[in-house]
């Protein structure tokens, strides 16, 4: 076990790095930079009128379909690894499992491409 | 005290502070932020736990693709934060009695806990030494036979929440014209164009 987590001694090290860049980064503008704030500067920036109104909007609900088809093709990729680590020790009864399993969401991938989901229009 | 155990004590507590943090911060684009950061330390967690690939996968699956699909859910959403703190005070009474009664249930649950007398035995099974296999290996050694069910179950899953997906969101705009290739490169010079002679001082 501690033999395991020896090898991750490496990431620490790397998320500790990464960690006092970033911090280094964002506080030393608070030391530093010169500041002088006034109500023009601090506005939303328009090219020549007053902002018309809020940043934040609805936005198209295809980009939610992308994702999600994106984290359920991503599943199916995670359930690969262990399959292919294993590949030479499961034999005839594991290929098929695996096959079957690909099967049905191959079933679900031609839905959606007949479906026109992965079109934009 | 290890090492490990001071990572243990790290990880779990900035956990369960971003956690509370989920639910405390007015914005709720940190609060999908710390919702990452918790994820991140499940993740370091599991990692202490020797399920390696668990924990990378709970990267891969949470943070990348689950994560970024809330922010969207959130920037969708359209919401009025001055309208949205109004209702806290009303919907106040609701939340606490639901929260009561889930309290209520986990101590049930925990002071009801006890091992059943193989429990100890078959963890030891399910986990070989880092020595013999890997933990992937482990995983994919029973996976895809002994819990067969279980995997196909999965698939099915994922299938319905692929075609529910489509189903709910998907509408096409009528009257947009798409490019057919296939079409295109079956034209020929004989089926596109069409050659007439014109005689002069008259139209066609």
């Amino acid at each position: 076990m501690s033999e395991l987590l020896a090898d991750y001694f490496p990431l620490v090290v790397f998320i500790g790095v990464a960690l006092a860049i970033s911090l280094a980064l964002m506080i030393a503008p608070f030391i530093v930079a010169y500041k002088n704030p006034d109500p023009e500067k601090l506005s939303a920036y328009e090219c020549g009128f007053n902002a018309f109104d809020d940043a934040r909007m609805k936005f198209d609900v295809r980009f939610y379909l992308v994702a999600i088809l994106f984290i359920i093709f991503d599943l199916e990729v995670a359930f690969l690894f262990p399959w292919a680590i294993t590949f030479g020790e499961l034999g005839f009864f594991g290929f098929w499992s695996m096959m079957v399993f690909l099967a049905v969401l191959t079933i679900g991938f031609i839905y959606e491409w007949k479906k026109g989901a992965l079109e934009w229009d | 005290m290890s090492i490990a155990a001071a990572f243990f004590y790290l990880f779990a507590g900035v956990c369960v502070a971003s956690a509370f943090m989920v639910i405390a911060a007015r914005n709720p684009v940190h609060s999908v932020l710390f919702l990452i950061l918790a994820f991140v330390n499940a993740a370091g967690l599991l990692l202490l736990l020797g399920a390696e690939f668990l924990a990378m996968i709970l990267v891969v699956v949470y943070v990348g693709a689950v994560a970024v699909l809330f922010l969207f859910v959130v920037m969708m959403l359209d919401v009025d934060f001055a309208e949205l703190k109004q209702g806290v005070l009303q919907f106040l009474p609701v939340g606490a009695l639901v929260g009561i009664v889930f309290l209520v249930e986990l101590l049930l649950v925990v002071g009801a806990w006890t091992f059943g007398p193989g429990v100890p035995r078959s963890i030891e099974a399910a986990i070989p030494p880092l020595e013999t296999m890997t933990n992937t290996e482990a995983l994919g050694l029973v996976l895809y036979t002994r819990y067969i069910y279980f995997f196909q179950a999965a698939g099915l899953v994922l299938l319905i929440a692929m075609i529910g997906a489509i189903v709910l969101t998907l509408q096409h705009r009528r009257g947009v014209k798409r490019q057919d290739v296939a079409r295109q490169n079956a034209r020929t010079p004989e089926t596109a164009i069409e050659i007439r002679k014109v005689q002069p001082g008259q139209g066609i």
